[in-house]
């Protein structure tokens, strides 16, 4: 999911699996030849209970497929509940890997290996899975009571429910206690290290790296180096049980994805963790101090948790009492000359709505980050929906505009912070970061950045009067703008002889001073909008290599899963063009004249249609809209036939 | 950018120098005019340059509040004692939230934010935890502090944030034209509550004593002397501060506290607390308050030879917050017959924005001043050869 490559369209990305030539056997440990196989690409999906650790076992496959150099994209996906019920439908909690020899945009539509640690884990992923995937399936979960509690009346890996699959039956729990027998843990300690094995067996089967594995556990749990070694253990166990049994009989290479990367240096990156960093870059390009203020809310939270552990690079963070105190915290560091964000998900917004408003009149830089999640209210805690866009836009009271700027990548939530920050700096404004739960968690490839060549955000604080009185006085005045962006000046308390009072009030234009005077109203209303409209953004671009009738356009977090569906659609000979928006406040100028050229415009959202009634109300152009809100990201094949069926209405 | 444009520091961990301050760190700015450094809260900030007057602390903006307002006497009582700190002037800010009261921060001359209702607390807080060389100031009212914005109020008090808040406690609201507040007394007749509203009021020492505050004081807005001196004691106290300040509304409220104020009958109402003298009040300090042996409830009597050595001595440094949360409840929440003014506690305890600072410091010291490349490029990296 390189978003930094924009690879030819003949790759059909996602389109069914290929297993192209070159077989070849090698010696196992017991002599026995094991035919090895060259895929271009797998998608796995782990799944198990809440409390599996299927969380951990897909983030280390992750790891050691990234170090491998595989692209890779990750969706993981699991209950709000932090222990939901056990052994349930809805306890269960996955993490789905799509990996590939190439450059790749999506974690993938449908599984070709589903590891089932139970019955519920199972159930519940099954339908995703194609006949002729492969299913591992932990049999020892198989007991009657615990098949019955999600619907089993007989056993689905003897009634042929499976049937069609190529289903491999492993006794995870009891090869991993059989294992760690010597180490003296107890039944329950042990049968904990089962997802290690699982991970083990994996990796045999795909030839994963597995040093950092076993490093990683041995680092995780230094303190108790007994659990450490029995996990090591248990990993162990799970390769070996795949190199000598022969129901594994093939195991997988997946090349390196050597094109699908410019030269660098790369590490894998989640999007919180790419924004956390983006804000940090930030920080030290602008050369202020960052200062978080927030509220813990998920799939925010991580951010949080992340900048809170540098410290040392003098970020503050604070945790508040509310969504509220959160963003005012915020905006008091920015009045006092921090670079100030506060991070939060749709229901915080809700919250922070008059503060953002309060930040308006304000004028000050402020960094608002939405991790969006399925709402209404409460909503879908852990689930991703784009249905955040008009209250980003719009949810204040008064004329209110706020930039909003969206990242399509996990790794681009870097660029997006530091762009983010450009506009609130340059501007004197609250700006807007929507990201989503899928980004949020979802991982890939980065080109770790040379800092040398971040952009420069540096900000010029006012330190002397910028306005000479008719008698001659020197003055600073707080509202007086910069004519060529319109920001006003921010001289932050210290700055002596530049005192002054700002407030949510409506200020005289210049001064600041509190003027309810309607025409000036009509002034600083019009003038705060001009300021907004006015911040310069890069033109949108648009990928129509073959001429098309009809542009698919599509904002933040669907860009994988929009590019990989056009891709289908090149590959199967249907031309549709592509443009993806990062600002959507204000729009990038060319926007208009990118629609007018083309005779159908078909916007797909994970919401019912907001960016597309932005576009017909701001261009009055025709837009169909495409739409999920299940909580998942878009699949590329039904976005695929969703778009050809556009195409062709 | 130019040198005298420097913004904050970036990556300092250090808590002095973290001020976004144009021109020498605080402590270089102290020229020779100003006295010795003072202890606590003003540590950090800088000094003035030049003594101050009462003047310096005026806007040039017309003060818009009704004529005959108590917060014209606070306001006043504000700017004529904020030379005696000593303390430079654009170190200093007020933020406020929304009522008549929050107007304030426009007739200081200083740094100021007039911002949202019941917000100014939280606000504050960023502002003071990131900016450790500045004298950060909250006014409020009753409706703003303890109403909407009562969350923060609470949370910014246990945590001991350096801010000095000032609680215009004016029982009504003013701006929106006199509904009752959460100070009003039960069964006040308003606009709202034709038939007396049916709530039961805060009362702000209280429930200030109860959020962990480590200074809380009284004090009445026609009583300069008095509001001066709890100023001093506040400005200097490091952590967070309430200050309750009875204001008249003479609009919609007039001689609410008008039994505190009138001299003849004040002698028998006020109780004036002073740390480690005997509590002692009316006509020749003819009362005291005692306390009950058997209930530890504190109760006035008329003070004889035979209980004098009963009477109890204030004490607004004790550990325990017990004493001063009893003598909060000494007032008749009706009449306020018995209303202890001056410091109910004031004891030291770790400040919020210190502690932010130090762990910056010790996170430096530990890992290091932070370097960018080396955290973007984490530990498990490849690299793909062009």
């Amino acid at each position: 999911m390189t978003s930094q490559v924009s690879s030819p369209a003949e790759q059909a990305d996602d389109a069914d699996d290929v297993v192209v030539g070159e077989q070849r056997g090698a010696p196992s440990q017991h002599g026995a030849e094991k035919e090895i196989r060259r895929l271009e690409r797998v998608i796995i999906r782990f799944a198990g209970d809440s409390g599996d650790g299927m969380q951990l076992t897909g983030d280390r496959f992750t790891s050691e497929t990234a170090s491998f150099g595989n692209d890779l994209s990750t969706l993981p996906n699991f209950p709000a509940e932090i222990r939901a019920p056990a052994g349930t439908l809805p306890g269960v909690s996955s993490f789905q890997l799509h990996f590939a020899d190439h450059d790749i945009l999506t974690p993938g539509d449908a599984p070709n290996v589903l590891v089932a640690m139970n019955p519920a884990a199972l159930k519940a992923n099954i339908g995703d899975v194609p006949r002729g995937g492969e299913i591992i399936v932990n049999t020892d979960e198989f007991a009657k009571r615990a098949m019955a509690k999600v619907g089993y009346a007989t056993s689905p890996l003897e009634d042929g429910t499976l049937e069609g699959y190529h289903v491999h039956p492993v006794p995870l729990t009891t090869l991993t206690i059989e294992a760690l027998k010597g180490f003296g843990l107890s039944r329950k300690e042990a049968e904990r290290s089962k997802n290690m094995f699982a991970l083990g067996l994996l990796s045999w089967m795909y030839h994963r790296p597995t040093e950092g594995t076993e490093a990683f556990l041995r680092t995780k749990f230094a303190k108790r180096p007994a659990i450490a070694e029995a996990n090591v253990a248990a990993f162990r166990a799970g390769w070996n049980f795949g190199e000598t049994t022969e129901d594994f009989a093939v195991s997988y290479e997946i090349a390196p994805a050597t094109n699908a990367f410019p030269p660098g240096t790369y590490r894998n990156i989640s999007g919180n963790l790419a924004l956390a960093y983006g804000l940090i870059a930030a920080a030290h390009q602008a050369e202020l101090p960052l200062f978080l203020g927030s509220y813990p809310i998920t799939p925010a939270s991580d951010i949080l948790h992340e900048l809170s552990r540098h410290k040392n690079f003098g970020v503050r963070t604070f945790q508040a009492e509310d969504e509220i105190a959160g963003i005012g915290a915020a905006l008091g560091a920015a009045f006092g000359g921090s670079l100030a964000v506060t991070t939060t998900s749709g229901p915080g917004v809700a919250l922070k709505s008059e503060t953002i408003g309060l930040a308006v009149s304000l004028e000050l830089p402020l960094l608002v980050v939405d991790i969006q999640r399925g709402g209404p209210s409460t909503g879908l805690p852990t689930k991703t929906e784009q249905a955040d866009l008009l209250q980003a836009m719009y949810g204040r009271n008064g004329e209110a505009p706020v930039p909003v700027i969206a990242p399509r990548t996990p790794a681009d939530c870097f660029d997006a912070a530091l762009d983010a920050a450009r506009i609130a700096l340059t501007y004197r404004t609250p700006v807007f970061l929507l990201s989503d739960g899928y980004l949020a968690n979802g991982s890939e490839p980065w080109r770790i950045p040379d800092p040398g060549g971040l952009p420069d955000l540096g900000v010029a604080f006012a330190t002397a009067p910028n306005h000479r009185l008719a008698d001659g006085t020197e003055v600073f005045w707080p509202y007086l703008r910069d004519p060529a962006t319109l920001a006003r000046p921010w001289a932050v308390p210290g700055t002596p002889g530049l005192e002054h009072r700002i407030g949510g009030i409506e200020k005289q234009d210049g001064t600041g001073n509190i003027s309810y005077d309607p025409g000036n109203h009509e002034l600083m209303v019009r003038t705060r909008q001009a300021k907004i409209d006015g911040i310069e953004v890069p033109d949108v671009t648009v990928d129509d290599p073959d001429g098309a009738r009809t542009l698919v356009l599509g904002w933040g977090s669907t860009y994988g899963p929009i590019t990989a569906a056009v891709r289908r659609l090149r590959a199967a000979g249907e031309p549709v063009a592509q443009a993806h928006l990062r600002h959507l406040n204000p729009f990038p100028a060319n926007l208009g004249e990118v629609l007018g050229r083309y005779a159908k415009v078909v916007v797909p959202e994970m919401n019912l249609g907001q960016l597309a009634t932005l576009v017909r109300a701001r261009y009055l152009v025709d837009a169909h809209s495409y739409n999920q809100v299940n909580g998942m990201p878009f699949k590329a094949e039904q976005l695929a036939a969703a778009l050809k069926e556009a195409i062709h209405d | 950018m130019t040198e005298t444009t420097t913004p904050p520091a970036h990556g300092e961990g250090d808590g002095t120098a973290h001020g976004a301050k144009p021109g020498p760190a605080p402590a270089a700015k102290s020229g020779p005019a100003a006295p010795a450094e003072p202890p606590g809260a003003l540590k950090l900030v800088p000094r003035a340059e030049a003594p101050q007057t009462m003047k310096d602390f005026k806007t040039d903006q017309e003060v818009r509040w009704c004529p005959g307002c108590g917060d014209y006497a606070v306001l006043a009582a504000v700017q004529g004692f904020m030379p005696e700190l000593g303390v430079a002037r654009e170190n200093i800010v007020f933020v406020s939230g929304i009522g008549c009261s929050s107007r304030f921060p426009y007739y200081m001359n200083t740094y100021g934010m007039h911002s949202i209702h019941g917000r100014a607390p939280a606000i504050a807080t960023g502002l003071a935890a990131s900016r450790p060389d500045l004298s950060v100031w909250v006014v409020t009212g009753d409706g703003d502090a303890l109403s909407i914005g009562g969350n923060h109020l609470i949370h910014a008090l246990r945590r001991n944030v350096n801010l000095k808040i000032l609680l215009f406690n004016n029982r009504i609201y003013g701006l929106t034209k006199g509904q009752y507040s959460p100070t009003s007394e039960l069964g006040k007749i308003t606009k709202s509550t034709p038939m007396g509203s049916l709530d039961a009021p805060f009362n702000p020492v209280s429930l200030a004593i109860g959020a962990e505050a480590s200074f809380v004081a009284r004090t009445v807005d026609s009583d300069r002397k008095h509001l001066t001196e709890v100023l001093r004691q506040a400005a200097h106290h490091p952590g967070t501060v309430l200050v309750e300040i009875y204001q008249n509304c003479n609009i919609f409220n007039d001689g609410a506290f008008e039994l505190l104020k009138d001299k003849q009958q004040a002698q028998e109402a006020v109780i004036r607390l002073e740390h480690g003298r005997p509590v002692r009040f009316g006509t020749d300090d003819t009362k005291g308050v005692v306390r009950d042996p058997a209930t530890g409830e504190l109760e006035v009597v008329t003070v004889t030879p035979g209980n004098e050595d009963r009477v109890l001595v204030h004490d607004a440094r004790a550990t325990s917050p017990a004493t001063a949360f009893a003598l909060s409840r000494l007032a008749d929440p009706d009449t306020l017959h018995h209303t202890p003014i001056g410091v109910y506690r004031s004891v030291d305890r770790p400040v919020y924005d210190t502690l932010m600072s130090e762990q910056l410091d010790t996170a430096a010291e530990q890992q290091g001043r932070g370097d960018l490349g080396a955290l973007l490029a984490g530990t498990d990296t490849w690299t793909v050869a062009g």
